[in-house]
């Protein structure tokens, strides 16, 4: 694994607005962290003290020999065991479609950072509502490119589903982004009109307590 | 596919094998330090005082100017400061990591110095119950003091210490190799720059102090064995073979066994209905217990297993709290487990790294899928090699 791979490369666009929305010199927390690249990036280009969390052996094993701090585990487990507010972000990035507890797993967010940021596929985009309109099958799209019976996504969020659920659960939206872009892709654009049809992606900073 | 048997033996016995690549440090020296001559004698954890104290080590690779490169390995039960490369030229085996230290390896002596040291009650050159007791001019016996894992890191420092060694860079270790690297950490946290602890624990499990005690009574069974009087006449062999054997059988695992041999015959086709090895899993077995008597001394195994059943991290650093027992530790941690390890299984070194998360350490934690058992991290291991080489080249990068 060669670290060069890492250092000329950009990351994708929702991890670049995600990146802008860390104060440099801060200290993150990434649930599902996968290979790695945005605490690379991070650590890299912010002097962020990062950590990772994710499950896949060879994940870890690959973030952990370009430099990263981090750990194999469950995310709702692992969360558990860090005192209050010792980071400044957890980040849970594309993953909360996979999660089967979210309201616990925000509680403990929360808890052990000052600020989340949590990011997931729109699922109300005009090509996901017209596919089902029309084709009636379970839409995939490249977001979420699985068939019904071999999805790790157990969860189907819209933009507007999250701003409800803040208000439920009772968390604070500071700010919000939706996004249009495809998986890999490094560009992207700022959806400000009707995001919740025209958006692929939702970015949300949330923080404690209701509004 | 054929079965060698002996060849395969012979390959997993000690574990040690030649650089598939041929890469080597070349030839290396056993080298020795003594202190603590009387009446400055080492004081150890139990009270006693015991001097003069030899160590024996090996250092491969150069210390750099600032002396900021040293990487410290923490051999277990059996090994010995004989990491890697060969003794002479006709030397039929490399030291016995010779596939994680070397040029261009998971731990390179192009650019680290490391140093392996024998631990203190061994016998491979350190002081250790075969040395003679210099007020009984005989070999201590069982006059020789319990010591600790915390004496034998005491004893590491001390030959740092005469080294000129103020900071490690990185002491790593597996299974007992690991309880010491622990123990640096709570014992002298202002000089581990990072610490990487494989299949390893905090304290043995009643299963671990189990098998120990087993073969502990082996040996203290054999006539042979004389209240550990044996060094003018016969060794307790048999005893110590059968110790060797229990301890086999807990480094594999069911997998492995059944992987390597299955109910396999040895050289025959049938049942010899006595009490011959049949089976190929008793030969490994006895062939393993039978080498290993000519290299190793009965009393050395009684005193390291104790010694490693001692050990409790917990109780000695943090009154019974894990948390609290890493409360002083300021090294950057790599843990390592293998899954089929049911020696020290995974969830021992997850408890180490949530006691660790719970004091904000910096800490990675990877468990690797191995089939070997406690021995995998003993064994080839290109995921082994490169998380070592990984954390190793960020720790030196951060200094």
């Amino acid at each position: 694994m060669s670290i060069e791979k890492y250092k000329n490369n950009g990351i994708r666009y929702d991890l670049q607005i995600v990146a802008s929305w860390i104060e440099p010199g801060s200290k993150v927390l990434e649930l599902g962290c996968s290979e790695g690249n945005l605490l690379y990036f991070l650590k890299k280009n912010k002097q962020v003290t990062c950590t990772g969390i994710e499950i896949n052996e060879a994940r870890v094993a690959a973030c952990i020999e370009k430099g990263l701090t981090v750990l194999q585990g469950d995310i709702n487990e692992e969360v558990l065991d860090y005192p209050d507010d010792v980071f400044d972000y957890v980040i849970l990035s594309q993953t909360l479609q996979q999660i089967y507890e979210p309201s616990q797993l925000f509680r403990s967010m929360l808890r052990i950072g000052k600020r989340g940021i949590v990011s997931f596929p729109n699922f109300s985009h005009w090509s996901i509502r017209m596919q089902l309109f029309f084709k009636g099958y379970a839409p995939i799209t490249k977001q979420l490119p699985y068939e019904w019976h071999n999805t790790p996504n157990i969860r189907v969020i819209t933009i507007k589903d999250f701003r409800k659920y803040a208000k439920d659960v009772g968390f604070r939206i500071i700010k919000e982004v939706a996004i249009n872009t495809n998986n890999q892709e490094r560009s992207g654009n700022i959806i400000r009109f009707l995001p919740n049809l025209r958006a692929t992606y939702g970015i949300f900073l949330i923080g404690k307590g209701a509004l | 596919m054929f079965f060698f048997p002996f060849l395969k033996q012979s390959k997993m016995s000690e574990y040690i094998e030649h650089d598939a690549d041929g890469i080597s440090v070349g030839l290396v020296k056993k080298k020795s330090y003594t202190y603590a001559e009387p009446p400055n004698e080492m004081i150890l954890e139990s009270g006693t005082r015991l001097g003069p104290v030899t160590i024996a080590y090996e250092t491969y690779g150069e210390l750099n100017k600032d002396k900021s490169n040293a990487v410290l390995i923490c051999h277990a039960l059996s090994g010995d400061s004989h990491v890697a490369g060969y003794y002479s030229k006709d030397d039929p085996k490399p030291g016995w990591w010779d596939i994680m230290v070397g040029p261009d390896k998971g731990i390179d002596t192009n650019k680290y110095f490391v140093i392996c040291s024998n631990i203190l009650g061994s016998c491979m050159g350190s002081t250790g119950p075969c040395t003679y007791n210099p007020k009984t001019v005989k070999p201590y016996g069982l006059d020789f003091p319990v010591v600790t894992i915390g004496d034998m890191v005491k004893a590491q420092r001390a030959l740092l210490d005469h080294l000129g060694i103020k900071k490690i860079l990185t002491v790593i270790g597996g299974s007992i190799g690991g309880m010491q690297v622990l123990e640096w950490c709570a014992q002298y946290p202002e000089m581990v720059v990072s610490a990487i602890p494989l299949a390893s624990t905090t304290k043995h499990s009643a299963l671990a102090i189990a098998f120990h005690e087993v073969a502990r009574q082996a040996i203290m069974a054999d006539p042979n064995w004389n209240d550990g009087n044996y060094y003018s006449g016969e060794k307790p062999k048999l005893g110590l073979a059968v110790a060797r054997m229990i301890g086999h059988i807990t480094y594999l695992s069911d997998e492995s066994m059944r992987i390597k041999f299955g109910r396999r015959l040895q050289n025959k086709n049938d049942f010899s209905f006595n009490f011959d090895a049949d089976f190929q899993v008793e030969s490994y077995l006895r062939y393993q217990g039978s080498k290993f008597v000519e290299r190793f001394d009965a009393n050395s195994f009684l005193y390291i297993t104790k010694t490693a059943d001692y050990y409790d991290l917990e109780r000695q650093h943090g009154s019974g709290s894990a948390v609290e027992a890493f409360s002083k530790a300021r090294a950057k941690f790599l843990v390592v487990s293998f899954t089929s390890d049911w020696l020290y299984p995974t969830y021992q070194s997850k408890s180490m790294v949530q006691a660790m998360k719970k004091n904000g350490l910096d800490v990675s934690f990877c468990e690797i899928e191995a089939q070997w058992g406690h021995d995998a991290f003993l064994l080839p291991s290109k995921r082994l090699t490169d998380l070592i080489k990984g954390f190793l080249e960020r720790v030196y990068r951060e200094i």
